[in-house]
């Protein structure tokens, strides 16, 4: 109740609806999501302003699109999971199985020979369908996302060794594999195709969160989802439709990070999902589910990258790196709450 | 309110239904008929039946046995969206709200207005929500989130949402429960404004008197079994609620209390809180109840949480037994021997996912070690079957999860909870919302035997009569402030009401 509740009498005359019900939340209260965000950009700006007095490495065209080619991979895998996360689920399966459709576009490529283009959207939809069996898992056999996912993550690190005989896959029949990442697009700098990609994608996923029937839902099921269920939405196909479109994006998250290699590797990827959650965390969607944004899980990927590349330029050990980061996160999110509860 | 015309089927019938859950026959043969334009009340007491019969209208659960009529056709209601589909419109017991989207976000859920493919017109979805708040007179904001909005706010936005869909059959499962007079005034117009020839409503309450005033015909359910249908404005009161209970139910004498003498066991002076409470003081006793009146927003659940530690005092100071106590948090209250029954059951008071005799001796665990540690489950079974009886909470067994039972009962556990604590004062926020009458009666009388064993009691209602009922005192509060403190014998509804508008006299009300 606002605190300027007026008391109302009982005798109010009732055929205006206007009067009986207390006068309604104040007008800025509206503006307090888009605040969220700034102080989230707030933070980066104050990160990156610190590094570039630490270091004059720092702040150069060079050094910036590094950190945004660090950020590319974990960047793509976070904004997949943030429409995840925002249902109210996780999903743990995203680094292992981003690692397994770089082997697979090691076995549609160079094992099976297929053109460029074909390999590539194969692993893309390879990405889809694990994401398609999370979502069934998930949403048709009612299995928690934490522990369906769980299991995904085990399955895919197994399958990768398994598929790929352990050892590293290299494109040699398709050596422009590496350009997918890699190539040069703007004259004279050092700019990755990649990079660029990171951006589409971006602007993807921020239009399918606020725009379309996708997003719409999917806040709809984080916020309640017995309720959405009793408003006739089917909320198990959503849930699959969401959990393979999360998949679609690790699937090109995989065929960048092969890419950026030059070839597949199949080990490692355990971790990633950490990180990836960690950046949607740090962008303000909350692991209840119902809240968060694409602009806010954009800026936890790059406070993370650039904490990442700054401390190391400023030659802090690698081991204090992730403590570093630790202590953000808690920092980011504890803020955050403090917010929340200060708004409720 | 005319009887249907010879050979006119009923817009809606409901034959030999029957609803089984594990444990609990909800439903046994139940049949109902509503009449093109009538508001048929439904009422029962706690766990009679009545959300579960709405839900298989509402096509939420499918019955094991029975038939739906509409209009003297079959009904096959298979899932929510295919009785919307089908005019059949439900408010729910509990909220249904996606706290997060947007008022016309949350009305057209599922039915969003499409641009090209699959990219959605918002601005379209809030002209649509506009036209419909403008038909039906609502002062709603199409795109405010939901999370903002008051309570009654979002009552109005699930009406709303039931009336958007070209509704026939409304139902509406205790609407009014969290509502205030003038609130349900609104209600009462939006209902009249809905019914037509080709409508009707079928309105669930615990209120006895708003039954005469909304309703055409009153059918009554209990356990689970159809009783009777009477015509409202041939039967009364206490013909409905013998029917409804099975027996009579003691009749409605008041306590001629005073204050007693003593030393008082809370007293609080000059309480103040930033948001709303200015300069409150009053001292409760051994023995009595004290009861607080006024209208929604006047400051009375913010006394109890001010008290409680649940908020932030700015100035006042609280004695328990004479003596300075210090509270910053429920917790610290609770230590002291004050315990606090919330108004909001779902948020703070029951934990929905465990058993009732978890939930029942929750406050208390305390008492339930054993050696080591260990809980003593035998004692808790004891306890929890103790309060399941007194309170009649309807349930198979203590172990029954609390998500499972009605909403009436889920309010009873939670009040169970501070009665199995051993507190020297309770306060209790609205203690009978969602009750019935019947249930009710049970819980004066426990009131009653819990301030003659000494202890204080405060009592926040909404319904004056039950304060007045109650209350050896009745302490009135009008914006924040304490406008009297009366001994029952000298307090009158008129009076109370008056003292409870002391200050909106000078125009505070909008329009
Ligand atoms: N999902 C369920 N599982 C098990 N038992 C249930 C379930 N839903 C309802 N019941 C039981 O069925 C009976 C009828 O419940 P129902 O909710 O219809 O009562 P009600 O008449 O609406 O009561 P109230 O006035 O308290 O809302 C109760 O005993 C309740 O415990
Ligand atoms: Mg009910």
């Amino acid at each position: 109740m606002s605190p300027t509740t007026t008391p109302q009498r009982s005798d109010t005359p009732s055929t205006s609806a206007y009067a009986a019900v207390d006068a309604g939340t104040p007008r800025f209260a509206r503006l307090r999501g888009s605040l969220q965000q700034l102080l989230a950009a707030a933070s980066l700006i104050v990160i990156v302003v610190f590094f570039s007095f630490a270091s004059s490495h720092f702040f150069t065209a060079n050094n910036l699109i590094s950190i945004l080619t660090a950020a590319t991979v974990t960047g793509i895998l976070a904004l997949g999971t943030t429409f995840v996360i925002i249902t109210g689920g996780i999903d743990l399966s995203i680094g292992t199985v981003m690692v397994l459709c770089g082997v697979m576009a090691g076995v549609f490529l160079t094992y099976w020979g297929w053109p460029l283009w074909a390999g590539v959207a194969a692993t893309i939809v390879f990405g889809g369908l694990i994401g398609l069996i999370n979502g069934v898992n998930v949403s048709v056999l009612g299995i928690p996302p934490f522990i369906a996912t769980l299991g995904m993550m085990l399955i895919a690190a197994g399958l990768s060794l398994v598929i790929s005989g352990t050892k590293p896959i290299y494109f040699n029949e398709t050596p422009e594999f590496q350009s997918i990442m890699n190539l040069s697009i703007i004259p004279g700098m050092r700019f990755p195709l990649g990079v660029l990609i990171f951006i589409v994608m971006i602007v993807i996923a921020a239009v399918l969160l606020s725009k379309t029937i996708v997003g719409r839902y999917t806040f709809s099921i984080g916020s309640n989802e017995a309720a959405t269920a009793l408003s006739g939405v089917n909320v198990r196909r959503w849930k699959i439709i969401i959990y393979t479109m999360a998949g679609l994006f690790v699937g090109l998250a995989g065929v960048l990070s092969a890419s950026r290699l030059s070839s597949a590797q199949p080990t490692g990827g355990m971790g990633l999902e950490l990180e990836a959650i960690a950046a949607v965390v740090i962008g303000g969607t909350s692991l209840q589910g119902g809240k968060g944004s694409i602009v806010g899980t954009v800026i936890g990927a790059l406070i993370m990258a650039v904490l990442t590349n700054g401390l190391r330029i400023i030659s802090v050990p690698q081991e204090w790196q992730s403590v570093a980061v630790g202590v953000v996160i808690l920092v980011a999110v504890y803020l955050d709450m403090l917010r929340r509860r200060r708004a409720g | 309110m005319s009887a249907e015309a010879s050979g006119t089927p009923p817009l809606l019938e409901v034959e030999g239904v029957s609803k089984g859950f594990p444990g609990v026959q909800a439903l046994d043969d139940v049949r109902l008929d509503l009449r093109h334009g009538e508001v048929l009340a439904l009422v029962g007491e706690n766990g009679a039946g009545k959300s579960t019969l709405m839900k298989l209208l509402a096509g939420i659960y499918t019955p094991d046995a029975g038939v739906f009529r509409m209009n003297g056709r079959d009904l096959l209601l298979d899932g929510p969206r295919h009785a919307q589909e089908q005019g059949i419109s439900i408010i729910h017991q509990e909220f249904n709200l996606m706290p997060d989207l947007t008022v016309a976000q949350n009305i057209f859920i599922g039915r969003e207005e499409r641009g090209a493919g699959i990219f959605l017109d918002d601005r379209a979805l809030n002209r649509r929500a506009q036209d419909l708040f403008d038909r039906l007179g609502l002062a709603l904001d199409p795109a405010e989130p939901v999370e903002r909005l008051t309570v009654a706010r979002q009552q109005m936005v699930e009406i709303a949402k039931a009336l958007s869909f070209d509704a026939k059959v409304l139902i509406m499962d205790e609407p009014t429960a969290a509502l205030n007079d003038a609130e349900v005034d609104v209600l009462f117009e939006l209902i009249r404004r809905f019914r037509s020839p080709e409508t009707g409503v079928i309105y669930i309450s615990h209120r006895m008197e708003e039954l005469a005033r909304i309703s055409d015909r009153i059918t009554v359910l209990r356990d689970g079994r159809y009783i009777d249908t009477l015509v409202t404005a041939e039967t009364d009161q206490r013909t409905v609620i013998s029917l409804m209970v099975g027996r009579q139910l003691a009749g409605d004498d008041r306590p001629t209390g005073s204050a007693p003498a003593g030393e008082p066991v809370l007293s609080v002076r000059g309480l103040s809180t930033k948001r709303l409470l200015r300069d409150v003081s009053f001292d409760v006793h051994a023995g009595e109840i004290l009861g607080f009146a006024g209208l929604m927003g006047a400051g009375r659940t913010e006394v109890a949480r001010a008290i409680v530690g649940a908020d932030r005092r700015d100035s006042g100071v609280i004695s328990v037994r004479g003596r300075e106590v210090q509270i910053q948090s429920p917790a610290d209250a609770a230590r002291l021997g004050i315990g606090y029954l919330s108004e909001d059951r779902k948020q703070l008071g029951v934990l929905l996912e465990r058993s009732v005799r978890e939930n029942i001796v929750l406050a208390s665990l305390k008492d339930y070690l054993g050696a080591l540690g260990f809980v003593r489950d035998r004692r808790i079974e004891t306890t929890g079957r103790e309060y399941v009886q007194k309170l009649r909470i309807k349930t198979p067994s203590t172990a029954q999860l609390v998500r499972n039972l009605s909403g009436g009962n889920q309010q009873k556990v939670v009040i169970a909870k501070w009665l199995a604590k051993d507190c020297d004062v309770l306060i209790f926020d609205e203690p009978t919302r969602g009750i019935d009458v019947g249930a009710k009666e049970e819980i004066y009388g426990l009131l009653r035997d819990l301030a003659g064993q000494g202890k204080a009691i405060v009592m926040i209602s909404s319904e004056l009569p039950e304060v007045l009922r109650l209350a050896d005192r009745i302490a009135v509060m009008a914006e924040g402030r304490l406008t009297a403190v009366l001994d029952n014998a000298a307090a009158t509804q008129e009076n109370v009401m008056d003292y409870a508008t002391r200050f909106s006299a000078e125009g505070t009300i909008t329009r």
